[in-house]
């Protein structure tokens, strides 16, 4: 199988939906002469000219805005956001313009935009560069939210999310971007979990880099005799609830994973459906593994401390298996 | 020569008229609670968008804030559909889901009705980016408020607007007053038309008042994008009437400040004096054209009362 970055897999993604379909742009910061702030865009500026590779100011809130523009007016954005954090600039025209137009224009105008950046923290870069926005975004109707692991599933959620008539939020990772996979050619459709690792005792959803975490350790758990289940959740709106509730209803055991914080997370959401459609099949209180509640700080000490880490994740399995 | 000038002029009377009446039965709408929500009336600014609607051409595409239902109504929208959006009904032009400050026809280009003050202009921005990205020859009018025209975003949109050399015309809509923050209290350089100076976009000053000055100068930005200059600024001075909305009792000025626009400066008054002097029509044609509008007003409402609320059903259709 062929070996393949995930930034590579993801430059990829947009080249060939670039040359499938001339309506497709990439604008953002250094996105073309610079190849991309972490290198994501490397070559298209070569293969597709300064037409289609747009280079814009640092001004978030305008150059989303003109992209929400382009793509009532029929384009197809991919908007690159050099991380989300500066995405809060151009929150509303995500918020107020992207995802709520089509409804309150009665179907009139739709906005097939991607947005697209590193989300979550990187490496010591302290808390206005390192926040986890999945539940912000996943709060909102009319987006869609992906939030991929592999390059497999990277590449073929992108070219989904670029053919997508709605507006989608598409969470990528630094600290994934220079990690090698094994790539599969595959169309995967927005709104589809996957299960990574069958298992019986518990089942532990993750999304992102914490997914990484979640297989170590459900490697580790099965030293111990634990048989953990481990979900991808790939898409967080639509969330694929059913995949996770019968996953439960199998193994009668939750730890979700996120990096972002429990209060108002996903965690919280996806324990409420549980709880609704599968009580009766719990045999512990689902567990929420999460980043601490604190800004995220510098010292690499306090760093680790703060973010989900494979032992979090082990222990609240132990936890809810009761060993 | 004559004849179309005469015809032109009849729509122009008509169309500030109609605007004129239907914002009139809105008001009256709203104090019997058929209309909810916020509210924001046109009255007076009428000039300014019938006015600059004749200049534009076919295919360009138009976009305003939450002060909608003039530019819908000079855009050539059926009266009918604009009125069942304001009264929340199923037959609105957004399926009574969208209300007063969220209208669109894409028949006529007409992009909204943004309810956040400034966010159309950015958006408007992309929609001259599709068209120059498409190769298309056509304007985008994106119009505002002086109230917006100090937001951050707006200034974001016109370094890239000219860096790119866009087919924008940004309209700033100068009625004096934001919400109710008068322009003197709100900025230190109230000549609005130079804000885009810095940022190589050349600015125009408007009587807003003047339905032929606005023509004028609407022209003459529709010229500036057809020769492919790029963005132009246009500061339109007008005044509204009514309170920013229909909730705005409008204590922040005098009585006799609007008076006097109301009576020296209204743009529909105004024309109707130079079409009679001049002898384009008759009292009786010009009384025979207002009671037509009139009763289209009223044909408008009746239709409303007689359309149904949105199904059920809709509240979950057009999110994805």
């Amino acid at each position: 199988m062929v070996q393949i970055t995930l930034r590579e897999a993801l430059r990829d993604a947009m080249a060939e939906e670039m040359r499938r379909d001339p309506k497709v742009f990439l604008m953002g910061e250094e996105v073309a002469e610079y190849q991309g702030a972490y290198k994501v865009s490397q070559g298209l500026l070569k293969e597709f000219g300064p037409k289609r590779v747009v280079d814009t100011t640092i001004t978030e809130h305008g150059f989303a805005g003109i992209g929400v523009g382009a793509a009532m007016a029929g384009l197809r954005p991919i908007v690159e956001f050099m991380t989300f954090n500066f995405a809060m600039q151009a929150m509303d025209q995500i918020i107020n313009s992207a995802a709520k137009t089509k409804y309150m224009s009665g179907g009139l105008i739709s906005c097939p935009i991607v947005f697209r950046g590193p989300n979550g923290a990187a490496a010591r870069v302290a808390a206005q560069h390192s926040q986890c926005f999945a539940s912000w975004f996943s709060h909102i109707p009319g987006l869609k939210v992906v939030a991929p692991y592999s390059a497999t599933d990277s590449k073929a959620l992108l070219k989904s999310a670029i053919r997508d008539d709605s507006p989608v939020i598409f969470l990528e990772h630094e600290l994934l971007y220079g990690h090698t996979f094994e790539l599969e050619e595959k169309e995967i459709p927005i709104g589809k979990a996957h299960v990574v690792i069958e298992g019986d005792d518990v089942t532990i959803t993750a999304f992102s880099y914490q997914l990484g975490n979640a297989i170590s350790a459900a490697e580790e758990l099965k030293k111990s005799g634990i048989s953990a289940e481990v979900i991808d959740l790939r898409t967080l709106r639509p969330l694929d609830t059913k995949t996770i509730v019968d996953s439960v209803m199998k193994t009668n055991r939750l730890v979700t994973v996120e990096e972002g914080w429990f209060y108002s997370g996903l965690g919280a959401t996806i324990s409420t459906i549980v709880m609704k459609e599968a009580f009766d099949y719990l045999d512990a209180p689902v567990e929420n593994v999460n980043a601490k509640d604190t800004p995220l700080p510098y010292a690499a000490n306090l760093e680790k401390l703060a973010l989900p880490q494979v032992e979090n994740i082990i222990e609240a399995c132990k936890k809810v298996c009761y060993r | 020569m004559e004849k179309k000038l005469k015809s032109k002029y009849e729509k122009f009377y008509k169309d500030m008229v109609l605007i004129r009446r239907f914002e009139e039965r809105a008001g009256q709408l709203y104090g019997l609670g058929k209309i909810g929500g916020f509210c924001h009336l046109y009255i007076g600014q009428e000039a300014v968008a019938v006015g600059l609607f004749s200049g534009a051409h076919k295919n360009d595409k138009h976009i305003t804030s939450y002060r909608a239902h003039g530019h819908m109504l000079a855009a050539g929208v059926d009266p009918k559909i604009v009125m069942a959006e304001l009264m929340g009904k199923a037959t609105g032009c957004s399926k009574g889901k969208g209300g007063s400050m969220h209208m669109f026809d894409m028949d006529k280009n007409f992009y909204g009705g943004h309810g956040i003050v400034g966010a159309q202009v950015p958006i408007g921005t992309g929609l001259a980016f599709a068209d120059n990205y498409n190769n298309k020859k056509n304007a985008t009018y994106v119009y505002y408020g002086d109230g917006a025209a100090h937001q951050g975003q707006v200034y974001e949109a016109f370094n890239l607007a000219k860096l790119w050399n866009l087919p924008v015309i940004y309209i700033i809509e100068n009625n004096e007053y934001a919400m109710g923050t008068s322009l003197k209290r709100s900025t230190a350089v109230t000549d609005l038309y130079k804000r885009g100076e810095s940022f190589g976009i050349p600015g125009i000053q408007v009587n807003g008042m003047d339905i032929f000055e606005v023509e004028k100068a609407g022209i003459k930005a529709r010229e500036h994008i057809e020769k492919g200059k790029g963005p132009i600024l246009m500061e339109v001075k007008t005044y509204r009437y009514r309170g920013h909305s229909m909730s705005d009792p409008a204590n922040y000025r005098s009585k006799d400040e609007v008076q006097k626009y109301r009576s020296e400066r209204d743009p529909i008054i105004n024309f109707k004096e130079f079409l009679l002097k001049n002898k384009y029509f008759t009292e009786d044609q010009l009384k025979e054209m207002e009671n037509t509008i009139r009763q289209d007003v009223i044909k408008c409402v009746e239709f409303c009362e007689n359309s149904a609320e949105p199904d059920e059903s809709e509240l979950f259709s057009d999110i994805y």
